[in-house]
């Protein structure tokens, strides 16, 4: 384990920082979340011109995408975000059930999201290789889905380490780095939603 | 003197471990030293830069006639792909890397990375990246055969039939190359962030620090469209996907856009840090402090922000419209405002010093002369008319060259033969060492000089065989790439024996004044025994007091 040791000059005010291990943490996956976002930004960025220049963008007999269920679906993602804003909230004040409570309301309303994808890709009359609209919609949803249920078990990992007695009395970056995760899953949703949904 | 416990902290009476990794097999387990992990890194990068040198011999070989008959036209298309992506993914990126892991704590009075294990596992990605792509020479169809930037349609031709052909290896090996070097990034930023020693602020850190700081920018908000790209070429590949497939409505130019938005920032994330050795390098053997510090640190920042907005000078013949090329060109030449800056910096800092000429300011000189050189190429290449002209051309290949050899891998010789001693606690061979470098620098010369009249007279690159014309400038390149190889040849035999019976190094040989050299040659386990205060700027040399530091073990009360 790293560790700092006062030198001579302790009084010194630049001298007294101590190796912040939490903070190191959250940085860092601040720092990947960054980069992460630029994979999507990419992704983004070539759907747009992908749009704008392809001729016959969309496939033979595909008309457009449904959008009434993505919204609600939206709308429920977004929700989450705000729930899971209590449970952090919750776990602050040592109310652990509350916190469980709110958590698995979040995953829930995760794994209806995407239910909800699932259901619509069912239904839809193109696939992964019709030409690259078919393409890009299923990366771009797909992408997305893989990070919403990557969100959906970090947060049943964290569920299941409340239930170590004392697990969260010493810090809580696990915890505070899914609700920032997940806050960043529902951003990328709304960019996304907005590309492929409303811009048609 | 009395310590004061603060949380998490060692008590007092508790020293940490500060044994040295004295045992050989250390440099072969997981471990997360990063000091371990930094040579682990270099000595990783060494073998499959011998690799990729011996692919280089093969084709030198091959251009020594005319004719294509020394081999196969398809072995060759897989040893010039091979060759670029192992100098680049293999040899450049992680040597650079290892330097980094070793130094960068160190330069910053850390005990550590921020997240040691994380650090030991994107290492270990490194020799896997290797395994994947040199196992395509085992497999039906042979290695990837696209050339190092994989253009589609050309990579999207799988003769073979295989699901798993040289091109998708070579795809997974640089998606898991790209996941290695991000997780490298986030732990150099947070660990240059959050861990300098008390007192470093940002202006009093080393310049190879800044280097890295910026490279390490570069990765993290680079590397993702290249891997966007990867992915989506992947997908075309294997499931049938139309992303870049032209016959199936695809656009190919796509691809080089993805591939350029990283690519291009990638050759900054190379040579910023060979940019901080020579800042390292060229104080110390000249006795005087660098001149214009902090311009110098800001310029690797704004490299790191130009070289985002260049990209498409590589794509000037790909149907980009006269606008953008116009702009593109501009932002390209811009870059070398804030280079020239670093040239005329150490120039000033040489000008007018105590020289010594030991073999890694000869290696830093070597490598400033011919990135000089590479410099005023690479204005003509940004410039449309020049391009269009040598597009494809061997003018390209030398110019490169001369970026990534004679810059980068004289510079990474500079700075083997620099912190070799604190790194072995060793001493090189002087005269081993100088042999070496006149080998290089001759051989350098002679391989990449000729390629420039080469490209203006029209060979183009990824041939096997060319016009008799021709000729009489590919066998001087050739016998010039032959002298590089031999080069090695000195170089190995040096590092082996000092490492094992050299004479013993002092702490501080070349009476550096950074932070590295305040401790044991090789340092100890957690670096170090106290945490030093930063008390001073770097590069104070001959100053009157050059404190750079404060540290109570070398200063006992």
């Amino acid at each position: 384990m790293d560790s700092y040791i006062n030198s001579p000059e302790s009084h010194h005010a630049s001298a007294e920082h101590t190796h912040d291990e939490e903070g190191n943490k959250m940085f860092g996956f601040i720092v990947f979340l960054l980069s992460e976002s630029v994979i999507f930004l990419s992704f983004f960025a070539g759907y747009a011109i992908y749009k704008t220049t392809t001729p016959n963008w969309l496939p033979a007999g595909v008309s457009g995408l449904e959008i009434k269920d993505p919204t609600i679906n939206t709308i429920i993602l977004v929700a989450s975000s705000f729930v899971i804003y209590l449970a952090e909230r919750a776990l602050q004040r040592h109310d652990l059930v509350k916190f469980r409570l709110f958590l698995l309301t979040t995953m829930a309303m995760g794994t209806y999201f995407l239910v909800g994808q699932a259901i619509e890709w069912n239904g839809l009359d193109f696939g992964f290789t019709t030409g690259v609209f078919g393409g890009t919609f299923y990366l771009l949803t797909g992408f997305h889905g893989l990070h919403v249920f990557t969100g959906i078990l970090l947060q049943s990992i964290i569920l299941v380490r409340s239930f170590i007695p004392g697990n969260y009395e010493t810090g809580h970056f696990g915890v505070n780095a899914t609700s920032l995760f997940w806050h960043f899953v529902d951003v990328i949703w709304i960019i996304l939603f907005i590309l492929i949904y409303v811009w048609q | 003197m009395t310590n004061v416990p603060i949380e998490g902290m060692l008590l007092p009476n508790e020293k940490p471990n500060h044994e040295s990794p004295g045992n050989w097999k250390e440099y072969f387990s997981f471990s997360t030293d990063h000091k371990v992990i930094g040579i682990q890194y270099l000595v990783t990068s060494f073998f499959f830069f011998l690799v990729g040198g011996i692919f280089a011999m093969v084709m030198r070989g091959e251009l020594m006639t005319p004719e294509s008959d020394l081999v196969d036209r398809t072995v060759y298309n897989g040893m010039f792909t091979m060759h670029g992506t192992v100098m680049l993914f293999l040899w450049t990126f992680p040597s650079l890397v290892g330097f980094a892991n070793y130094l960068v704590p160190l330069m910053i009075g850390a005990r550590d990375m921020a997240f040691p294990r994380l650090n030991a596992v994107a290492f270990w990605m490194v020799p896997v990246v290797g395994i994947i792509m040199m196992g395509s020479f085992f497999i039906p169809g042979g290695p990837a055969q696209a050339g190092w930037w994989s253009y589609p349609p050309v990579s999207l031709q799988n003769p073979t039939g295989n699901l798993i052909n040289g091109q998708v290896l070579w795809l997974l090996a640089v998606a898991i190359s790209g996941v290695s070097s991000i997780m490298g990034a986030v732990n150099f930023v947070t660990t240059i962030v959050k861990m300098r020693a008390p007192g470093m602020g940002f202006f009093r850190m080393p310049l190879f620090v800044w280097a890295v700081f910026s490279a390490q920018i570069i990765q993290l908000f680079g590397l993702p469209a290249l891997t966007a790209g990867a992915v989506m070429l992947l997908l075309d590949l294997t499931v049938g996907t139309a992303f870049f497939d032209p016959a199936k409505g695809g656009n190919p130019v796509m691809f080089e856009h993805y591939f350029w938005f990283y690519s291009h920032p990638a050759v900054y994330v190379i040579i910023l840090p060979i940019f901080g050795i020579f800042s390292e390098i060229f104080p110390v053997y000249s006795r005087k402090p660098l001149f214009g510090y902090k311009v110098v640190a800001v310029s690797s920042i704004l490299i790191a922000i130009v070289s985002g907005i260049v990209w498409v000078h590589h794509m000037y013949v790909s149907g980009t419209p006269g606008w953008m090329r116009l702009i593109f060109m501009l932002t390209t030449m811009f870059v070398s405002v804030p280079t020239g800056i670093k040239v005329f910096a150490w120039v000033a800092t040489i000008w007018g010093g105590k020289l010594r000429l030991n073999t890694p300011m000869l290696f830093a000189l070597g490598g400033l002369i011919m990135f000089v050189f590479a410099g005023i190429t690479g204005i003509m290449l940004s410039s449309v008319p020049v391009d269009v002209h040598v597009n494809n051309t061997y003018f390209v290949v030398g110019h490169f060259h001369y970026v990534l050899y004679g810059t980068v891998t004289m510079g990474l010789y500079a700075a083997i033969y620099h912190w070799f001693p604190k790194m072995t606690g060793r001493m090189y061979s002087e005269s081993w060492g100088k042999i070496h470098f006149w080998l290089a620098f001759i051989g350098t010369n002679l391989n990449f000089l000729p390629m420039h009249p080469l490209g203006l007279q029209g060979m183009l690159r990824r041939v096997a065989s060319y016009a008799p014309e021709y000729q009489f400038w590919n066998v001087i390149a050739s016998l010039g790439g032959f002298l590089l190889g031999i080069s090695t040849l000195p170089f190995i035999f040096n590092m082996v024996i000092s490492w094992m019976q050299g004479e013993k190094a002092p702490d501080n040989p070349w009476r550096a004044i950074g932070l590295e050299w305040m401790v044991s040659s090789p340092p100890p386990v957690e670096n170090f025994e106290e945490i030093p205060i930063i008390i001073s700027e770097p590069y104070g040399y001959g100053k009157s007091e050059p404190l750079t530091a404060n540290l109570s073990n070398h200063n006992p009360d």
